[in-house]
């Protein structure tokens, strides 16, 4: 059978078994599976605001699973893009507030934009230096360090950048935002410009840099990898860095696009959903892409059903696709094998 | 601040916030010799935390509240299990979809039978003193029971074998993945404890009130080599470490709150950084 037929077969196959699950829950809920799944898709594809809703949160899931899939082509594992991004949010509403209308429009977007690459780069950098150095395993050291960003920034935020008694930045100046996508009034912006940059370049970085290749030989065989001269150390921190540097641009979507300012647990879930989305977009820029569009429909989707049913469910039925298609996954390479 | 860091009630409250992470940690010991990577314990604890506050208001019993726990634990690591052992699902990918899973698991629960987004009413708990909680000393006797288990009995010497070289334990007939899903199963059971006790402490239940504990264990097995006793030690650590953070907060000691907190993750941190190397780690872990 064709590759991609496979795949697609497989999603839905793990969409559905999810999806059942989920229907134990609504049910046990006293609802109908029928009524809150139509809604789901009324909510979502059915209007235009909703679809600018799911491209709204499609983007930063775009970014995150980006960043999860170019570490992992690696063989490393970010589990932190939720700091890195809450790092990069943080960054580019603080950098946008201070900015101000000192530089000229684009430039300063530019400028904003880079920071918070530069702070997600930063954050996802530490974990690869301690494994390069140390050995330290990332899994653990991101994990913590998602704990530690969050608590640096409330902290940095109530010393400083926060507006009084509130958790949320100045607003950004106008010349500091990044404009609507006009939706049906949705939160949809043209952060999606960069998040669709960002597969693009993962995609022409990966297939034809050398150091693209750097990093797929690392993830397939380190041994062989260093053997052929791959330089494994740097190779280890640079991906990291740049893995954490997609993450952190993840924040700007909220920041420059959306509300105009940084508020403390904006955005929060959308780091570790990335790994599902790299999971099921099979590491590839375009799957990614589409997998994100179909993380941010459950994502809004769950909001849209809070009123019938807990959105928790939306959250079960995520986690069990995860699952399913590791599942798949694992008895196609077997198969093929 | 000093004084009160070496008094009987600090190392009391030292023990009582080490018990949730010496049980997972030696689940995790059990689930990590036999070669599986076991991020599912936040889950698993979690699991147990929320079984407990169910079972333990249900039946109105501590002791009930407890067992409710381990079993919830022990479900979620079937599934866990099931999904890494037979089907041979990344290991790091399903603990964290299994972590996911639990948390809207028990939040949507929380909201269906108890009406609440953000806590259980008050479970039945423990009002005596640690050290003359029965669970206290069933932890200890847990640590020293897994030492004697991993070192000096037949299962134990097979568990090892299969994280090490699973090739050669099939190779005399063992089914190794019946004993894997065995010892994750354990390290369900053990890890659901430990969340019981969470509970039952706290005498309620509150949304992820795991808090990242499943994680820190897993990190006290890596820096105890994946020895029980060495991995307790590195429990003990962590235990301190959170209980200064409690007591820095009360007696404010010029460092921020935000930064006290996080004192548990990066010790974690600077301890799997100074500490131990990838050297030591089972040789087949993560290669189901």
């Amino acid at each position: 059978m064709n590759r991609t037929a496979d795949v697609v077969f497989d999603l839905l196959i793990a969409l559905l078994s999810a999806a059942l699950v989920s229907s134990v829950l609504i049910l046990i809920y006293g609802q109908s599976p029928l009524r809150v799944y139509s809604l789901m898709m009324a909510s979502t594809w059915g209007s235009t605001y909703g679809l600018g809703q799911v491209l709204f949160k499609a983007t930063p899931l775009c970014l995150t699973g980006l960043a999860v899939a170019f570490a992992f082509r690696g063989g490393l594992f970010n589990i932190g893009a939720e700091g890195q991004m809450t790092a990069g949010a943080f960054v580019a509403g603080v950098a946008g507030a201070m900015c101000g209308s000192s530089l000229p429009g684009p430039i300063g977007v530019l400028v904003v934009v880079g920071c918070a690459g530069l702070a997600g780069g930063l954050v996802g950098a530490l974990p690869g230096i301690l494994k390069a150095s140390r050995g330290s395993h990332e899994v653990i050291v991101t994990i913590m360090l998602n704990f530690i960003v969050s608590a640096i920034v409330l902290y940095l935020g109530k010393r400083t950048f926060f507006v009084e008694e509130t958790t949320h930045t100045e607003l950004l100046p106008e010349a500091m935002r990044l404009s609507s996508l006009g939706l049906g009034g949705s939160a949809a912006n043209t952060s999606l410009l960069i998040a669709i940059m960002a597969c693009v370049f993962v995609w022409i970085f990966n297939r034809y840099s050398l150091k693209g290749f750097d990093v797929l030989a690392l993830g397939q065989n380190e041994r062989a990898a260093k053997a052929s001269g791959v330089p494994i150390g740097k190779t280890v921190v640079w991906t990291m860095t740049l893995s954490g540097a997609l993450a952190g641009l993840a924040g700007v979507g909220f920041v420059l696009g959306h509300k105009h300012y940084f508020e403390e647990g904006m955005g929060r879930g959308m780091g570790f959903m990335g790994i599902a989305v790299a999971l099921l977009g099979r590491n590839h820029p375009i799957g990614i892409f589409l997998a994100a569009l179909l993380l941010g429909t459950l994502n809004h989707g769950g909001f849209a059903i809070n009123h019938l049913v807990p959105r928790e469910v939306v959250e079960v039925l995520q986690a069990v696709l995860i699952i399913c298609v590791a599942i798949t996954m694992a008895s196609n390479s077997r198969r093929t094998s | 601040m000093l004084e009160a860091a070496f008094s009987l009630a600090f190392l009391f409250q030292v023990f009582r916030i080490a018990m949730p992470y010496v049980m997972a940690a030696m689940g995790g010991i059990y689930s990590e010799r036999s070669g599986v990577v076991n991020i599912a314990l936040e889950g698993k604890l979690l699991a147990g935390a929320f079984c407990a506050a169910l079972g333990g208001i249900v039946f109105d019993s501590a002791a009930k509240g407890i067992l409710c726990g381990v079993v919830g634990g022990v479900v979620v690591a079937f599934v866990f299990g099931v999904a890494v052992v037979y089907f041979k699902s990344d290991q790091i990918v399903t603990g964290i979809a299994v972590n996911l899973m639990v948390a809207g698991l028990t939040r949507f629960f929380l909201k269906h039978h108890f009406g609440s987004t953000a806590n259980s009413p008050p479970t039945p708990g423990f009002d005596q003193s640690i050290v003359l909680n029965p669970v206290f000393w069933i932890a200890i006797a847990i640590v020293c029971l897994s030492y004697v288990v991993i070192n000096k009995t037949v299962y134990g010497v097979r568990l090892r074998a299969a994280g090490e070289e699973p090739e050669a334990l099939r190779s005399v007939g063992v089914d190794v993945s019946k004993l894997q899903l065995k010892s994750v199963l354990i390290a369900g059971a053990l890890a659901g404890l430990g969340g019981a006790f969470l509970t039952l402490d706290n005498q309620a239940f509150v949304a992820e009130m795991s808090g990242g504990r499943g994680y820190i264990a897993l990190a006290a097995v890596i820096m105890g080599r994946w020895k029980p006793l060495w991995a307790g030690a590195a429990c003990l650590v962590f235990a301190v470490a959170e209980a200064l953070q409690f007591h820095m907060q009360t007696y404010d000691v010029g460092i921020p709150g935000e930064f006290v907190q996080t004192l548990p993750y990066v010790l974690t941190i600077l301890l799997l950084a100074g500490v131990v190397g990838r050297s030591n780690a089972p040789k087949s872990l993560g290669k189901t």
